[in-house]
């Protein structure tokens, strides 16, 4: 009785955009400028067409895969990319904890964040190969370079990430260790750390498993490590030793990602 | 002991939290400050202490002007204030027993703290505290595996193991069923007059206040309008105070018999009372 009475309401849920013709308007723009955009993209399909067998012949020569042909060179090359690895994920976190707690706007003053968000931002500016090319020019061929491009570019990476997560953190315990009476390192020890410390070490992780893939593509502009020997390797056009160096890339970094989520699970 | 003239605390958002408070909290005094939401009193706590920094006014400790101390001074200050929160504030991921320790970081060096080598003489104050307290056993277990009230009573030890002179209680049973909230108060309470400690307990729970307090301050928008004994908070009183609202549930009558009656305020008896409470409180913990 009572339910017939009252009217039905329609009930929408407010449009992003208000107006509707803007809306209608920028939907068609939207389409008409990817028309125009595909329009411009000259596709050659005779050229697709006949380079079908010669990418077949490229791959039919990776097989069978070489490990010993070249096998010096290669260990040579996994090698370096790993004592690359290690020492630039370890020099680039060693740098990066003070950037970052420095790059935490709640712990942090305010000129010593903006210094620090200004290394973090000059850091994260540049991809891996750009400073590569850069390092390589400054300290010439071989895997220093590789080593001071990687840490570098662990250092935007990880400072950025461990200054959002101490951002993130609950302002609660800190104030409390802050009531005892504790030191500004204590306090970072005892209410920040304990806080951040199981995300850090799985992003300790993930960035190791980074800096060795980005290893084996800084060899290839000259910062050594494995990307130098499978650079080598398809200048020579020995196919077959490429892809016994690009099955072995594939397998380390498999077992990085399967230990380091091991690890992640063991940490939280 | 404790004495608070002309606090002032203007936040950068341009409001007024306290309006030129004057109090004076005598030796062993256990004082519950109620008010409603906004009133100032976690502010009145925390520029004591200076974790917010009071605009004008001084706090005197023992003589000494906490307000005008800096750095290491001001640390030494804060070790004779312990402090007790509403959501306890323990770091989740250390072990009980780093939480307790963590009380005296004021007196270790950061090597000390960092390599977790407390002072022996430490290591056994924080068992007595956790023993009394109930939660011996679960010093080695990780902050967030304890229940609510099992947390406050850490907190609590992190407090005392401090050695203050003024408790500093924000709080404590806002995050507390009733009967945990009960036990948590009465601890508080009972460690009080062990220890001869002074105390100021923000809290909302007008009843536990008027249970557990010997004095009672109200505060209504950054100003003290009540001050007295708790059998004086009339229907009256706490219309100044909250506003208009029907108080009678409120008040708690004088005669009011049971439980209660054992822990009023005035029937004390701490030496009969405290092995049930402590076997109580361990009852609560396991449970």
């Amino acid at each position: 009785m009572t339910a017939a009475t009252i009217a039905p309401r329609h009930w929408r849920r407010p449009p992003l955009i208000k107006r509707a013709s803007l809306r209608w308007a920028l939907g068609l723009s939207a389409l008409v400028y990817l028309a125009l955009a595909l329009g411009t993209i000259d596709v050659n399909w005779t050229r697709v067409w006949e380079g079908l067998p010669r990418g077949a012949r490229f791959f039919a020569a990776f097989f069978p895969p070489n490990f010993t042909g070249r096998w010096n060179d290669i260990s040579d090359g996994i090698l370096e990319s790993l004592y690359m690895t290690v020492a630039s994920t370890v020099i680039g976190i060693a740098i990066s904890i003070p950037v970052g707690l420095g790059a935490a706007k709640n712990i942090a003053p305010r000129a010593v964040y903006y210094f620090c968000r200004g290394i973090l931002a000059l850091s994260r500016s540049f991809q891996e190969i750009i400073l590569a090319i850069f390092f390589v020019k400054l300290f010439g061929f071989g895997p220093f370079a590789g080593l001071v491009t990687l840490s570098f570019a662990t250092i935007g990476f990880y400072g950025k990430l461990l200054a959002e997560d101490i951002e993130d953190t609950d302002p609660s315990p800190p104030e409390a260790v802050r009531a005892t009476g504790a030191g500004w390192l204590q306090w970072i020890n005892y209410g920040v750390q304990p806080q951040v410390m199981p995300r850090m070490i799985g992003l300790a992780l993930y960035r190791f498993d980074i800096n060795f893939r980005e290893s084996a593509v800084v060899g290839i502009v000259g910062a050594g490590g494995i990307g130098a020997t499978l650079d080598t390797a398809f200048n020579r056009y020995e196919f077959d030793s490429a892809a016994a160096i690009l099955l072995i890339i594939i397998s380390i970094v498999m077992l990085v990602e399967y230990s380091s989520s091991y690890v992640r699970r063991w940490v939280q | 002991m404790l004495q608070i003239r002309g606090l002032t605390k203007r936040y950068r958002t341009g409001d007024l939290a306290l309006k030129s408070i004057d109090l004076d909290v005598p030796d062993g005094q256990v004082m519950a400050l109620i008010g409603p939401s906004g009133a100032g009193k976690s502010t009145v706590i925390r520029c004591i202490n200076r974790l917010v920094e009071p605009t004008g006014g001084m706090v005197i400790l023992n003589g000494a002007n906490v307000t005008a101390l800096g750095g290491r001074e001001l640390r030494r200050a804060r070790r004779r204030m312990g402090m007790i929160f509403q959501e306890y504030a323990l770091v989740e991921r250390l072990t009980v027993m780093e939480n307790v320790l963590s009380g005296r970081l004021g007196y270790v060096g950061f090597w000390q703290s960092f390599m977790r080598k407390f002072p022996q003489s430490e290591v056994d104050q924080a068992f007595q505290l956790l023993a009394r307290v109930g939660l011996d056993h679960m010093a080695h277990k990780r902050a967030d595996e304890l229940s609510g009230g099992q947390r406050q009573r850490v907190g609590i030890c992190r407090a005392l193991i401090q050695n203050p002179d003024l408790l500093l209680v924000d709080e404590p049973t806002a995050s507390l069923d009733p009967k945990t909230s009960r036990q948590i108060m009465r601890l508080i309470k009972a460690l009080c007059e062990e220890r001869k400690l002074s105390a100021i307990i923000n809290i909302h729970d007008v009843m536990l206040a008027q249970l557990f307090a010997e004095r009672i301050v109200g505060l209504q928008l950054g100003q003290i309008v009540y001050d007295g004994p708790p059998n004086r908070l009339t229907a009256e009183v706490l219309t100044r105070i909250y506003g208009e609202e029907d108080w009678s549930a409120t008040i708690r009558k004088p005669d009011e018999d049971g439980d209660e009656a054992t822990s009023q305020p005035r029937a004390t008896a701490p030496l009969e009372t405290r092995q049930p409470h402590h076997d109580r409180d361990r009852m609560a913990g396991l449970t």
